[in-house]
């Protein structure tokens, strides 16, 4: 196995057995990939490679992150050939074959994010200095995905990120090493707001609960922009406390408030709690002049629904992706079904958004390497910006060069009323196609922000 | 030898050649080989076990001589962490200011909250301190976002304003923190026979520091005014009667303490640009409170220990997946192997808080004292005298009258 | 107006649960002068009593359903509780819907018999050792529980919800003459402050009227003199950690339907239970119960919108803030007894 280095310029490698080393700095020079298999960070040897997936193993999101490293491991399988290959056989890029990336076994290490962006950094670098990881991919929070994502820039490897909703990852913070498979909170607000009109008018008066944090913010900024242009009126915005427990005290207020919408812009346990609650409060049976109180949730994902239990029953949110997508609506999300089987042969049970979305960036990855030739991060870059695919699971889909961004459709999911297992807890509204997902690249919420150039390290 | 005594200085030679040996001690195994999963010898961990070294050194100065248990130390951390990355993005990528500028400002932070927490003793102080840490860290994660990048972490730019220094390196990308031009990234790399050894510049950086942040440390016990400190903890009320003012000295330990949590947060920042809020949060400080008691509070290099075994099992244990489990028993029968599989599974990878619970628990009740105490056991068992360390005994307090601080 | 009011039930709410939790704490802090830092998991242990009591009612046999699928399009299993094949429909439904009720007489055994196994087993041996091996070996002790927990449970959070007769809000406001749907709140909550009150007065009273409770009292105002009137204070430190661990349990049970369990509710209450026993001054378990409701109250005031716009983040640091000014106005909390825990 090769070490790695985490050397930008001035790499110094030894000579041989003897010990007395020479200083042969290393410099990277032209385009040709192909069989350059030197000089950039962790360079794999003839018969391996090694990915890293750093996922959270502790802490409120443990489980998700089980879920990514099920998906994960999964990926590797497929593409060392085995089980039943899984997407590779929907996939419109045909460049996998199921002997690994190019010609090399995949193997793989794993770290604890801890969902902090101190300890996901520490292992994200234990898996490229020690283990010689040429990608690191995974994460269940933006925070996470971003202070990572700024590490693989500066380290010279590719970081394909996981979960991460923020506008940032993407726009103030995005890297030329990094990419997002997973949608963001402008996409979430595009799509529900055509779905929530259809639902609840145009005359609504809304008040939002936001954690006080940059997703929160960002996550409510969108919804206020999309649900104004449509009539709404925002009566208030309160940020609570992350990790509040009890919202008690923010959700009395908003019965009285004259509002008749509340958007929970929560994610995790403070969704779980700030929905169970509001809805012990009554606010489900609330009538305010005539019409029925609602709830939305702008960003659902299965762990949060199965945490918040009876709670989440006719209540609308978005989500990246839903296995049940292909049954439901036919065959433009091929791949779904075929990862759905395998994933539910391996593990007795149907896989959530975060393990599709680990899967897919996996494959990606992968496929961007082979279609590349080459190993070398801005191999990768190349081969990804503007990548056009299809079959993994989404439909259609564009990887955009400019910011390193997947624009694909967004799924508007439902509570169910009456679920029949702890896995099928949302049933499918909608579906917002890319073009009205799309923003343009001049985004303002997205401003700020620069690639710069791809970084091979070593 | 440096002002030190005979058994002073013998240890302070063993905390260096462990320093320097460092990458050798801590890759025992070669590469390819199963149990090269423990290897520590990687950049980010070898800075990591200093780095946090310092900082328990530090906490050590304030709970171990004095007594005082500060529940928010974390905050100095983040706070001098937060001020190094600032001085990464204003001024230079060279971490001598960032350094220094985070020993200053974190000094300036403890002064303030030491000053209004220490008119208290007990379990009050223990509160007050945990308190104000809260809500540093609160208001970073929130509020203060502008100032500290809230969630995601303070992280350097494409276009910061880098007054001394370029905003972007040659290749476009952001420049890396360096001393003098010698970035903290660059490595040596030994490969013997089928060992592989490497040698990072930012380690041997955090390493010197930790040599001298230790040197400092052993004189500070070792002077008149460690002894007051010790009086502190034995007895404040006869100190009192003695007419001296415990709470100037009790204040200056906490603010030397706070300096070296200061440093430990520049160097961080320094070996990897970032500051995350988490720095901050309670168990961050707990943290450091467990490295010191593990290894022995009140002892010059139980700390050290201490953090070593806690930064070890955090990085290590948590990286041991099943797959990495399957491949060491791959020789086994398949069943034998897949029973170790389950039985060692639930401590290691997500499990490993696990271990490190249990760790607390067995050292705690069998080593009262620590790791230092439990050596000294260990070594008491084969008959030789134990190197290193006095603990604190009443006769301390007995000489405070005599000696005047500055002597 | 009515608004206020809201806040104050609010922080009554907020207040009795961080009354209860620390209750139990300083019990063990007054009495036993123990620096305990697994109160937390003890509270968290509670809840998944809750949770267990509600899986183990709702354990089912399968049946295969040919008729049906599932996603993989194999026949589909129907899980059927025992329960409900035992007693009926009917009747087993009531008791899955009734598991947060029936959790409460079971938790007291076996909190009961947690609280006598940790005291017998470990904190025994650190009654004369120092504070800082009780805080680690303590935090160890929580992080094992919490895996434990973890390995069984999963990470994420658990539905348990309240009984179905407890759903929907009790219309107080009419019974002082405000608007019908003015002041509405939720049935379980007020059922969780009345429970709260119950627990609090009946440690207070047994502590107050029963000798025991003297002897104990004694103990914490005096230890080294209890002992020499031959009273044998150890034997009951036993029993005084057995209660504080049934209560603290006792909290989280009752504490499910509100929040959703998770495998480290606990760390998070950890901190918060440590400021409302220092606030309301060592030694003192009428200090608890004052600084728990004065925090709620104080919390659920700085949640409002108008407050949070005029001082940004106030809501965030609310706790602590409250905290350091009453330590500093009073120099042993609220109601703190001399030399408790100051050295």
């Amino acid at each position: 196995m090769s070490k790695g280095n985490f050397t930008r310029r001035n790499m110094l490698k030894s000579g041989a057995v003897t010990g007395a080393a020479l200083a042969v700095p290393t410099i990277f020079t032209g385009r040709v990939w192909a069989d350059a298999h030197t000089g950039f960070t962790n360079a794999p040897g003839d018969s391996s490679v090694t990915l890293g997936f750093n996922v959270p193993q502790t802490g409120a999101y443990a489980d998700e992150g089980a879920d990514e490293l099920r998906a994960f491991q999964l990926a590797v399988k497929h593409l060392n050939g085995e089980g039943d290959g899984g997407m590779l056989n929907t996939f419109s890029s045909s460049a996998l074959d199921g002997t690994g990336i190019l010609g090399r076994r995949v193997e793989y290490v794993t770290g604890d994010t801890q969902t902090s962006s101190d300890a996901a950094r520490s292992s994200a670098r234990s898996m490229i200095e020690r283990d010689g990881a040429i990608m690191i991919s995974g994460g269940s929070s933006s925070g996470v995905a971003i202070a990572v994502q700024g590490l693989c820039q500066d380290a010279g490897v590719i970081f394909m990120a996981g979960l991460t909703h923020s506008n940032d990852t993407t726009g103030k913070d995005r890297r030329a090493n990094g990419f997002r498979h997973f949608f963001n909170t402008e996409q979430s607000g595009r799509a529900l707001a055509p779905i929530l009109e259809a639902a609840y008018g145009t005359d609504r008066r809304a008040y939002h609960l936001t954690a006080d944090y940059t997703w929160g913010w960002s996550q409510q900024r969108s919804m206020q922009t999309y649900t104004e242009d449509m009539g709404w009126e925002t009566t208030n915005a309160v940020l609570t406390p992350v990790g509040a427990g009890d919202f008690s005290s923010y959700i009395t207020p908003v019965a009285n408030s004259g509002a008749d919408l509340l958007i929970l812009n929560h994610y995790g346990g403070d969704m779980v709690n700030s929905l169970t609650q509001a809805v012990q409060f009554g606010l489900r049976d609330l009538q305010v002049d005539g019409v029925n109180f609602e709830i939305v949730v702008p960003l659902y994902s299965e762990l949060m629904a199965r945490g918040a239990g009876s709670n989440i029953a006719g209540i609308l949110g978005s989500q990246n992706w839903d296995w049940k997508i292909e049954n439901e609506r036919g065959d433009r999300y091929a791949g779904t079904n075929a990862f759905v089987q395998s994933f539910g042969q391996e593990y007795g049970f149907p896989p959530s958004q975060a393990a599709q979305t680990c899967y897919a960036q996996t494959m990606l990855y992968a496929d961007a390497v082979s279609r590349g030739g080459s190993f070398n991060p801005c191999s990768v870059v190349e081969a990804l910006e503007g990548f056009e695919f299809d079959g993994l699971g989404n439909g259609p889909t564009l990887y955009r060069a400019d910011d390193h961004q997947c624009f694909k459709d967004v799924v508007v999911v439902r509570g169910k009323e009456n679920p029949e297992n702890e896995f099928d807890l949302v049933e499918i509204v909608d579906i917002t196609s890319r073009e009205d997902a799309t923003y343009a690249t001049d985004h303002p919420d997205f401003a700020g922000g620069d690639l710069g150039t791809c970084n091979p390290g070593a | 030898m440096l002002g030190l005594n005979g058994k002073d200085t013998r240890l302070f030679l063993i905390v260096v050649a462990l320093v320097v040996f460092a990458p050798f001690i801590l890759n025992p195994f070669p590469d390819g080989v199963g149990m090269a999963q423990f290897n520590a010898g990687y950049p980010d961990l070898m800075q990591k076990l200093v780095i946090f070294g310092i900082f328990a050194v530090g906490y050590n100065i304030l709970f171990g001589l004095t007594g005082y248990l500060s529940f928010g130390h974390a905050a100095f951390l983040g706070v001098g962490s937060y001020a190094g990355v600032w001085m990464m993005k204003l001024l230079t990528m060279n971490v001598i200011p960032a350094l220094i500028v985070s020993v200053i400002v974190a000094g300036l932070f403890s002064l303030l909250i030491g000053f209004v927490s220490l008119r208290r003793t007990g379990i009050y102080f223990s509160i007050l301190t945990l308190a104000f840490a809260q809500m540093c860290y609160s208001l970073a994660y929130s509020v203060l976002t502008p100032v500290t990048g809230g969630e995601t972490g303070l992280t350097l730019s494409l276009n910061d304003p880098r007054v001394i220094g370029a905003t972007q390196a040659a290749d476009g990308n952001i420049p890396a923190p360096h001393l003098f031009g010698l970035e903290m990234g660059s490595s040596f790399e030994l490969a013997l026979a089928g060992w592989n050894f490497t040698f990072n510049v930012g380690y041997y950086l955090c390493g010197f520091v930790m040599l001298v942040a230790f040197y400092l440390s052993v004189r500070l016990f070792r002077s008149p005014f460690g002894l007051m400190l010790r009086a502190i903890k034995s007895n404040q009320t006869r100190m009192s009667y003695t007419g001296l003012n415990p709470r100037p000295y009790a204040l200056a330990a906490f603010v030397i303490s706070g300096m070296y949590a200061g440093l430990a947060g520049g160097l961080m920042v320094a070996m990897d640009p970032l500051a995350g809020a988490e720095r901050m949060l309670w168990t961050a400080s707990g943290e450091v409170v467990l490295m010191t008691i593990l290894g022995g509070a009140g002892t010059l290099i139980g700390p050290i220990l201490g953090a070593g075994v806690i930064a070890y099992l955090e990085s290590i244990i948590s990286t041991i997946g099943s797959t990495v489990l399957h491949n060491w028993f791959a020789g086994l029968p398949e069943w034998l192997e897949n029973t170790l599989v389950n039985i060692i599974y639930p401590f290691v990878g997500s499990g490993w808080h696990l271990t490190l619970g249990l760790v607390f628990m067995l050292v705690v009740i069998f080593l009262p004292g620590g790791i230092v105490e439990g050596g000294k056991r260990i070594s008491g068992l084969f008959g030789r005298k134990t190197e290193g360390d006095t603990t604190v005994t009443g006769e301390a307090a007995d000489t405070t009258t005599a000696t005047k601080p500055g002597e | 107006m009515e608004a206020i009011i809201l806040q104050v039930l609010n922080g009554l709410d907020k207040g009795s649960a961080y009354a209860l939790i620390a209750l139990g704490l300083t019990l063990i802090f007054g009495t036993l002068g123990v620096v305990n830092f697994a109160h937390g998991a003890l509270f968290m242990m509670g809840a998944f009593v809750a949770v267990t009591v509600k899986r183990l009612l709702g354990t089912s046999y399968e049946v295969v359903d040919e008729t049906r699928t599932d996603f993989l399009g194999n026949p589909m299993t129907i899980d059927t509780p025992y329960v409900v094949s035992w007693f009926g429909e009917s009747v087993g439904n009531a008791m899955v819907d009734w598991a947060v009720p029936l959790s409460v007489l079971i938790a007291i055994p076996i909190m009961a018999v947690i609280g006598v196994a940790i005291e017998r087993g470990l904190i025994k041996h650190f009654y004369k050792r120092p504070h800082a091996d009780q805080i680690l070996v303590t935090f160890g002790l929580a992080i094992v529980l919490q895996e434990i927990i973890k390995a069984f449970y999963g990470a994420n959070p658990i539905p348990t919800p309240a009984p179905s007769a407890f759903t929907g809000s009790f219309d107080i406001g009419q019974l002082f003459g405000f608007d019908p749907f003015a002041i509405m709140y939720p049935y379980w909550r007020l059922v969780y402050f009345g429970f709260s009150a119950i627990i609090i007065a009946a440690v207070f009273a047994f502590l107050q009227f029963t000798t025991f409770g003297m002897v104990v009292r004694a103990g914490m105002a005096d230890r080294e003199t209890v002992g020499l009137l031959g009273i044998d204070i150890d034997r009951r430190f036993v029993i005084v950690f057995a209660i504080a661990a049934v209560v603290a349990g006792l909290a989280g049970v009752m504490y499910t339907p509100i929040l959703s369990p998770n495998y480290h509710m606990g760390m998070d209450f950890l901190v918060l239970s440590f400021v409302v026993v220092v606030v309301g001054g060592m030694g003192s378990l009428g200090g608890a119960v004052l600084a728990g409701f004065l925090l709620g109250i104080l919390q659920s005031f700085a949640s409002m919108s108008a407050i949070i716009e005029l001082v940004p983040g106030i809501n965030q640091v609310i706790i602590y803030l409250v905290a350091v000014i009453v330590l500093l106005t009073r120099p042993r909390g609220l109601l703190g007894r001399k030399g408790v825990m100051e050295d």
